[in-house]
């Protein structure tokens, strides 16, 4: 008789378990991966609209062009804001995908979804503790990115 | 030495089936306009109910379920030996937090989604052992504390695949008492099926009913060649929470195995919603799922004579936040209650 861990029972789980895999990757609902990609682009391209359009109107409100970034960028934040706390965020995320998750408004989202769910447990350790768990991620590596960059750019400059 | 009861190598047999005197459900608003409204005894109209929180709109759910199921069977809570509740969250959150207000001694449980078939099987072992004269089986699952405790908080906006499935918010409770008090034509709990812990390798966590349908196949095989039984012996055999990846790989699964069900194979997570009208992706999932669809639909269908036999296989994914995190793959149980319309069969 086979022994369990023994290296036939090994051996032929790892074979059921590759046919298995083979047999679930079949039978798998497919992600609709072309529609997917050209909904991000176009809503995402159109997010990016809205921002140039929100740069235009800070530019006529006396900003530089330079300068009425960061209000476009706050106003893109309040809005994504707002909609996540009336409840609609999650529907276009999921309508959108990438559209809305890559632009600063996944952002807002991810940290304004946490501030919510996590309320209940307190400001301190529940908004305070946790408002970043989804959005640590995002800053731990851009400010990470952003510092490699710098050093290559000195680097490059340098030489 | 074999015990007594047990036949073939994973089945236990009750010398006197135990009868399910009540049943009682209590569902969120999704449910209770789905294809199976109407069957539930509660409709919550939103995800709170005016509780603070979702578990505690969870646990009150629970406790009603309870509560409702001990009315119905015109039992007090002060005759229920042992009340056997579980659901999905860290430290049975919601089942020992309903225990709390009940008064009823208490065991949790946590089989993931496969609670409901645990709690009753073990409740009916219990009564047929001579341990208790009634027990209550009863579980809960809540989409929202579900959602913040194994994925993202409820607001997030990140977008699902189409193969993932919605846990279902919903509770139901069965209340099990000694055949000898309850003669009657009703539906009873004949056998009990423990299944084994099976990982096939499934790595997804939104890929749950792919991972459970090798452990829900093995179960039925078992029971199915435990007692020797023909694939026509029971009406229906359901499923907990496949869905509809896993209930395809499952019917596949048996076919390889020989054992052709047909149209007497469903799955609750399958049942609950309409997966083309309502935004549930591949279907319910939760240990609510087959607790609301068993409690409610299926057990009023044994009760008006619909169906004579029925195998309820609750399915648990026992995959938790850190195991996936750390590239674990989903080790995951189905059991198996085995319930028939019928008398008492020692007074006949």
């Amino acid at each position: 008789m086979e022994t369990v861990g023994s290296s036939k029972a090994k051996q032929r789980q790892q074979l059921q378990r590759k046919d298995y895999q083979r047999l679930s990757a079949q039978k798998r609902l497919k992600i609709p991966v072309a529609r997917n990609t050209m909904v991000a682009f176009v809503v995402g391209g159109l997010v990016s609209v809205l921002g140039q359009v929100l740069i235009f109107l800070y530019m006529r409100l006396g900003f530089s062009a330079e300068q009425a970034a960061s209000p476009m960028v706050a106003t893109l934040i309040v809005i994504a804001s707002v909609l996540t706390g009336l409840g609609v965020w999650d529907y276009i995320g999921q309508f959108a995908g990438a559209g809305v998750g890559v632009p600063v408004t996944g952002f807002a989202n991810s940290i304004v979804s946490s501030a919510i769910e996590f309320k209940r447990e307190g400001y301190i350790l529940g908004v305070g503790g946790r408002m970043f768990q989804l959005a640590g991620p995002v800053i731990v590596y851009g400010v990470v990115t952003a510092l490699v960059v710098g050093i290559l750019h000195g680097l490059v400059r340098g030489l | 030495m074999r015990a007594k009861k047990k036949f073939g190598l994973q089945t236990v047999a009750f010398s006197r089936p135990v009868a399910i005197i009540s049943s009682a459900t209590c569902v969120g608003p999704l449910e209770g306009t789905g294809p199976l409204q109407g069957s539930f005894d509660v409709v919550y109209p939103d995800m709170l109910n005016g509780a603070k929180s979702w578990e505690a709109a969870e646990t009150a759910m629970l406790k009603e379920t309870v509560q409702m199921v001990l009315g119905k069977g015109a039992v007090s809570s002060s005759s229920v030996d042992i009340l056997l509740a579980g659901d999905l969250l860290n430290q049975c959150t919601s089942a020992n937090f309903a225990a709390r207000d009940l008064g009823i001694p208490m065991l949790g449980l946590y089989g993931a989604c496969s609670t409901m078939a645990e709690s009753t099987g073990l409740g009916a072992a219990l009564i047929d052992g001579g341990f208790a004269t009634h027990t209550v089986a009863a579980v809960s699952s809540h989409n929202a504390t579900s959602e913040r405790q194994y994925r993202f908080p409820t607001e997030y906006g990140g977008q699902r695949p189409p193969y993932s499935q919605y846990t279902v918010t919903g509770a139901g409770a069965l209340l099990l008492a000694d055949g000898l008090h309850h003669q009657g034509l009703m539906p009873r709990v004949t056998h009990f099926t423990i299944g084994k812990v099976v990982d096939l390798g499934i790595k997804d966590p939104f890929d749950m009913g792919a991972a459970m349908a090798p452990a829900a196949a093995d179960t039925i095989l078992r029971h199915f060649s435990d007692l020797n039984l023909p694939a026509e012996h029971y009406d229906l055999v359901v499923t907990g929470d496949l869905a509809y990846v896993g209930y395809n790989i499952l019917r596949e699964l048996l076919h390889q195995s020989n054992l052709e069900l047909g149209s007497r194979l469903n799955d609750c997570g399958l049942m609950i919603y309409d997966r083309n009208v309502q935004p549930v992706f591949a279907g319910g999932s939760g240990c609510g799922c087959s607790a609301a669809v068993f409690c409610g639909y299926l057990f009023e269908l044994l009760r008006a004579g619909a169906l004579q036999r029925l195998l309820l296989v609750g399915t648990g994914a026992l995959l938790s936040p850190t195991t996936f995190q750390q590239g674990e793959t989903i080790p995951c149980v189905a059991h198996a209650v085995a319930i028939e319309m019928c008398h008492d069969r020692m007074a006949e």
